[in-house]
Order: structure tokens, then C-alpha cells, then sequence
């Protein structure tokens, strides 16, 4: 049993259920090699707190793989983070050890907007500020 | 200035909101050292080697008086009254205390200032020229480019836990005063049939491993700017390299890949990527364009400079051209014999903002050469604002020679550092006191580095100075020939020195300089690039570094 957040609540969960077909991803790994067809959930592995390379493997997996499942982080994963997982398109978050989830739920808030176009934002904010 | 809007005050605000409790769980064993370095680096605050250190951007160099004025205060009742101008145009304060810097952040915020990725493995300051807006070569204004930059690469969700930092430089003009060379990315704009936009550098930078970066594209057009440095940056994200520190700048990835095949990856990506949201528009354009404060000029004519012999002298060496007629760019020297290269104390800050006030439409730039500078005299107050800066001790009339020299805050500030740099400057300094004898030699760029991370650029000052550590004492490397633009590398001329030999074996390059030059016109670097290092290396050690390798303990000079 691990905690969870998923869909921004805190959930608990047997993170071993045997329905589930998941598929793990490390930061090595390439989006574009593997089959989606029938994958319920994507964990995309995060070994050291500085390591970005997941972040690229989840917007990819989103904006050019059509992935729709759920997209899991696991591993060095603080509150600290989550704004800009959310941003590239995780919806799910397996906390480091000693992270208290529900004071983490606030940190989803840290910034109220984004710059940058991204998977929870698709329209840069140069482009809403000219409308 | 750019003045932020609502999003953008907002946005910092959240930041200075979101640091305070990063720091206050650090406090309380909430956060790893780990984590909270990662944390604390992009907020700029480093633990050095007395204190931590606090590194305040300035983006692209640009500050008003009352920004300058806000910093004056931070260093009087956070610090000890006094600041550092670094060579990426920050402010770097040397002796705040951890707990009280989310006080510092949020004082900071009340200025539309921060300390955002400032250090950390991020995108970093996005720097230029400081002539940027007033030159008379400008192709573009490199500031509302910048400023685009500055917005794309701050909290970018997928780009803010890089293999290492990265550095973007914008230079706008004809002549590169920006060092597009020697930076992750160089951006050099270029007008082609009346069409702006880019070339494209990567993969430049100095530090252990000095690279000049090659030209990926000649020409990208400026509405393509964001999507092909978000391919650049995803190739960068996905595979460089992160086993090992000192090889994971994009430099070792372009060079490990050839700069073909980088180039093919980069355009596969940006095919994914072009004329998607992420395309500039001509209204954005204007938009940050129309959010700079432009100064109103007079209409007024050219004027030569005249007076005393003194004001000529800085007038040639401190002043430049204006693309307004009847206005002047004025170089602050952060130079004089004597203060550590960059040092300013608050109240120098305040008499600043006061000058900038009077002289210049309340706004100053920070330059690379850790200079400031008023960007906007009109020519007939130039004898007066020199009154008034010599006062103060900041009409040192030695921009572009020997003593203007760079120099990071070396061992005696810094954790990294492995021999000190600011006594170094100063014994050359001086030992060049003579004016006179200075503008003979002419320009010359004087570089000095603390250690291998190259913060005081010294690959490519004419002469660059390395500070290196043998059996626990400081020794200093010397290299000739560098140059920031058109980039080129210095060469090292051979065994290092004692830290009191430096200022004679300065004197002996310089006495060689002076017999070769065929005449005033032909500076140190160029005879260099002419003749070569054999003759400036026989002239410091004479003949000995071709009999037999000396041991680096034995003096070299007698």
C-alpha cells in the first residue's frame, strides 16, 4: 500500500493490482518505442529529485502518443514538483517517503498561470493575453 | 525598463511565497540538503564559503534607480553594505543569512526584482549588450527579445531540472558585444530582405572544457524563435549527459554528436514542433515592446567634448557613441585601484541611482565587464556628470585597457574557488597605475578566474589568468590570445606562477607587446593572433621551456 495522489485527491491504493497491464518507463527509455494499446497506466520513474528527463517523456506521451491513461509519478517525488508534473501531463504521484500528501495537495496552487504552452495549458499566455 | 504586468508581479509573488515555505521545511527537517539545494540554487542563494551567497538577477542588465536604490537597502540591513556586480550582470550579495532570505526575495519583489534561476541547473539570466537600444550599429532592440526570453525560460514546466545551467545570449547589434560565441545558446539577430531574425549558435561556453559553438541555422525567422529553442532544449533535456557533472553541458552533447547529426536531431524535433501555439505573433512583439519605458529625447545636435586634459581622457575611454545625436553611453568604472573589480557599496548605489536620476532617465545596466553603465547623456552634461563621478570614485578612465579587469570573487568569497583573484587584479592594477602609460598600451582585456569554472572568462580575455591549486597552495595559469568577439580561446603560455610574480610576468607580455606591435592601432591581441605565443613565452621565461619541463614549486622568475 502506498499514498497516493491521483486526480489531485489523496487515494490509497495496492499499487499491485494484478488487472492493471502498466508499462514503466526510466528516464532512458523512448515514448515513441513503446505500444500504448491497452495500457491502463504509465509510471514514468523519477531515481533522483534533479532528474528532468520525465518531464519530456510525459509531455511527449501526451501531446504526440495520444496517451489518455493514467500517467503516474514514482520515485524522488516531493510537493515541491507537482505543479510542473501536472503541467507536462502527469495525473497521478507516488510521493517520497516522510511527504505528508494532503499538505502536499496545496502545492498543485504554487503558481496561479504558466508562460509556456504545455499539456494543462495548450495555449501559451502570449497568445490568451492577445485575445 | 520593462514594467511587469499583473501576471507577471504575480507570478514572483507566488515564487517569494512558495521559497519562504521551502525554507521554512529545510528548517524543520522536512526537506533533504539534497533537496533543498536543488531548491535553493533556482531561488540563487548558494552556502559558500564563509556565508551563504545570494545571487539577485538583473535581467539582461537592465535597472532603474529606484531598483538600484531597493538593492542599496537590501545590502545595508541584510548585508554588509555593500554588493557584487557579477559578469552575467547579477548582483551577488555575500553575506545574507538563510533564514532571512525570503524577506530579501519578497523586498525584492516590491521592485519587480527576484532571484529566479539565478543558479541550479536552469535556464539562467538571458544576457546582451549593454549599449542594447542606444547602439549605432543595433539591428534590433535585444531587450524586448530578451524579455520574450526571459518569460519563455522562467518556471518553464518541462525545461526546469536540466542535465546543467544554461546560458542564452542575445546580441542585437552588428558587432557582437553580447559573446553569442561562447554561450548554450547564442542568438545574433540579423535583418535579411527586411525580415528579421536569428542566427542560431550552440553549444559555446568556457568553464573547464571552452568551446566556440557552431552555427546551427543561418537564418531562423524571429516567429520561430520559441518552437526551435523548445526542440533544442528537448533534445538537450532527453540526452545530455547526467552521470557526470563536469560533461553535462549541451556543448559536450553537440560535440559528442557532431554538430551534423545534432542539428538533425534538433530540426526532426522542431518538424514536430513548428508553427504550432508556441509561434510568436506580432502582437506579442508589440506588446513587450509597448511595456518598455523609452526615454524622451530632445532634439539636440553633436557636440565635441572639451576641457581639461583629465575629462578628455575619460571622455575617450568612458564614453561612447549614441545612436541620438547630441546624446552619450557613460561607463561607471567599477574598476579603481584598490576595490575588488565589481564591488559597490550602498551608498555608491544610492549616489548611482541619483546620477541615473539626473543624468539618464532613472535607468543604469550592469555590464559583462562588471561595469554600470548610463545609457542616455546628453553630451552637453557629460563634463558635469565626470565631476561628479570622479567624486565618487567611478570615473576610473580605463574602460577597454588593462586595469577594467574582470575578475570573479575568487578565494576569498567563494567555496569553489582554488586561489584568490581580487588580490591578483589589484597587484596588476597597481603596478598600471600610470594613466598615461595605460592608454598607451591601448585596449586590452585583462581576465581572472578563481578556478577552472571560468567565471572571470578568462579563455577569452587577451590575457587570462587561471587560478590552480598544486600540493595545497595557490598558483596562477596564464594564458594569451583570447578574445570574446569574434570568440577565440587563449593559450596557455606555459608553467604557472607564484601569486607575486603575476604583475612583472604581466609586464614582460606587455614589454614584448610593445616592441612587436607594428603600430598604436595593432592591440595586444591581434600581435598575438599575428606572431604567435612563442615570442610572448621566451620573453616571461627565456629560453627554459624548451630545455626542460620546470617543476611547478620552482619560481620561474628570479
Amino acid at each position: 500500500m502506498a499514498t497516493l495522489i491521483k486526480g489531485r485527491r489523496v487515494v490509497t491504493e495496492n499499487l499491485f493490482s494484478p488487472k492493471d497491464k502498466v508499462v514503466r518507463l526510466e528516464p532512458t527509455d523512448d515514448p515513441a518505442s513503446i505500444s500504448l494499446e491497452g495500457v491502463a497506466r504509465v509510471e514514468v520513474n523519477f531515481p533522483k529529485f534533479g532528474d528532468g528527463r520525465g518531464y519530456s517523456i510525459a509531455r511527449l506521451l501526451r501531446t504526440r502518443y495520444g496517451y489518455r491513461g493514467e500517467l503516474r509519478a514514482v520515485g524522488h517525488i516531493t510537493r515541491d514538483l507537482l505543479f510542473f508534473m501536472e503541467s507536462c501531463g502527469f495525473d497521478a504521484f507516488e510521493l517520497r517517503e516522510g511527504e505528508d500528501p494532503h499538505e502536499a495537495l496545496a502545492s498543485f496552487e504554487d503558481f496561479s498561470e504558466a508562460y509556456q504552452a504545455c499539456v494543462a495549458r495548450p495555449v501559451p499566455l502570449f497568445r490568451r493575453r492577445a485575445v | 525598463m520593462y514594467l511587469y504586468d499583473a501576471i507577471d508581479q504575480r507570478l514572483v509573488d507566488e515564487r517569494v511565497r512558495q521559497f519562504r515555505d521551502q525554507t521554512r521545511r529545510f528548517l524543520a527537517g522536512q526537506l533533504s540538503e539534497d533537496e533543498f539545494r536543488a531548491l535553493r540554487l533556482r531561488n540563487g542563494l548558494y552556502i559558500q564559503r564563509y556565508a551563504p551567497m545570494l545571487r539577485i538577477a538583473i535581467p539582461y542588465g537592465l535597472l532603474s534607480s529606484r531598483q538600484l536604490r531597493k538593492l542599496a537597502d537590501i545590502a545595508r540591513k541584510y548585508d554588509r553594505g555593500y554588493g557584487h556586480f557579477s559578469t552575467r550582470q547579477n548582483l551577488q550579495l555575500n553575506w545574507p543569512k538563510l533564514e532571512q532570505v525570503p524577506d530579501i526575495l519578497a523586498e525584492l519583489a516590491t521592485v519587480q526584482m527576484h532571484a529566479i534561476q539565478t543558479s541550479g541547473n536552469s535556464f539562467r539570466n538571458v544576457t546582451t549588450d549593454h549599449f542594447a537600444g542606444v547602439a549605432q550599429d543595433e539591428i534590433v532592440d535585444s531587450f524586448v527579445w530578451c524579455e520574450i526570453l526571459r518569460q519563455w525560460s522562467t518556471f518553464h514546466p518541462e525545461f526546469s531540472y536540466l542535465p546543467r545551467k544554461f546560458k542564452i545570449a542575445v546580441n542585437g547589434a552588428k558587432a557582437d558585444r553580447a559573446a553569442v560565441g561562447v554561450h548554450d545558446i547564442g542568438l545574433h539577430a540579423v535583418r535579411k530582405d527586411n525580415e528579421v531574425g536569428f542566427k542560431v549558435l550552440v553549444g559555446g561556453g568556457l568553464g573547464r572544457t571552452p568551446i566556440v559553438g557552431v552555427v546551427i541555422r543561418e537564418f531562423l525567422p524571429w516567429p520561430h524563435l520559441l518552437t526551435y529553442l523548445e526542440a533544442i532544449l528537448r533534445v538537450y533535456n532527453r540526452y545530455g549527459r547526467r552521470d557526470n557533472i563536469h560533461k553535462a553541458r549541451i556543448k559536450i552533447l553537440v560535440k559528442e554528436r557532431g554538430a551534423d547529426r545534432f542539428r538533425q536531431e534538433v530540426e526532426a524535433e522542431w518538424a514536430h514542433l513548428k508553427d504550432g501555439p508556441d509561434t510568436l505573433i506580432a502582437e506579442e512583439v508589440a506588446r513587450v515592446e509597448a511595456r518598455f519605458t523609452r526615454p524622451r529625447y530632445e532634439s539636440l545636435k553633436d557636440e565635441a567634448p572639451a576641457g581639461e586634459p583629465a575629462f578628455l581622457a575619460w571622455a575617450k575611454r568612458n564614453v561612447h557613441a549614441h545612436k541620438v545625436p547630441g546624446y552619450a553611453a557613460v561607463t561607471l568604472s567599477l574598476k579603481k585601484t584598490g576595490v575588488p573589480p565589481g564591488d559597490v557599496t550602498s551608498d555608491q548605489m544610492d549616489a548611482i541611482a541619483d546620477l541615473a536620476d539626473r543624468y539618464s532617465f532613472g535607468e543604469l545596466r550592469v555590464s559583462h565587464e562588471q561595469n554600470l553603465v548610463l545609457a542616455d547623456v546628453r553630451q552637453r552634461d557629460l563634463a558635469a556628470l565626470w565631476r561628479e563621478a570622479r567624486a565618487l570614485g567611478l570615473a576610473t578612465p580605463n574602460i577597454g585597457l588593462l586595469t577594467n579587469i574582470i575578475s570573479c570573487p575568487g578565494g576569498d568569497f567563494c567555496a569553489l574557488a582554488n586561489a584568490k583573484s581580487i588580490p591578483v587584479a589589484q597587484a596588476i592594477q597597481e603596478r598600471f597605475d600610470d594613466l598615461d602609460y595605460l592608454h598607451e598600451i591601448g585596449e586590452l582585456d585583462l581576465n581572472i578566474s578563481g578556478c577552472i569554472n571560468a567565471c572571470g572568462h578568462h579563455h577569452v580575455g587577451h590575457i587570462g589568468i587561471l587560478g590552480v591549486e598544486k600540493n595545497g597552495e595557490e598558483w596562477y595559469q596564464i594564458e594569451i590570445g583570447g578574445n570574446q568577439a569574434p570568440a577565440s580561446l587563449g593559450k596557455v603560455i606555459g608553467p604557472s606562477f607564484a601569486q607575486a610574480d603575476i604583475p612583472d610576468v604581466i609586464e614582460r607580455l606587455i614589454d614584448c607587446y610593445l616592441e612587436r606591435r607594428d603600430s598604436e592601432t595593432e592591440r595586444f591581441v591581434d600581435v598575438v593572433h599575428r606572431i604567435g605565443i612563442e615570442p610572448f613565452k621566451e620573453r616571461v621565461y627565456g629560453h627554459a621551456h624548451q630545455r626542460a619541463p620546470r617543476s611547478h614549486r620552482e619560481p620561474v622568475l628570479a
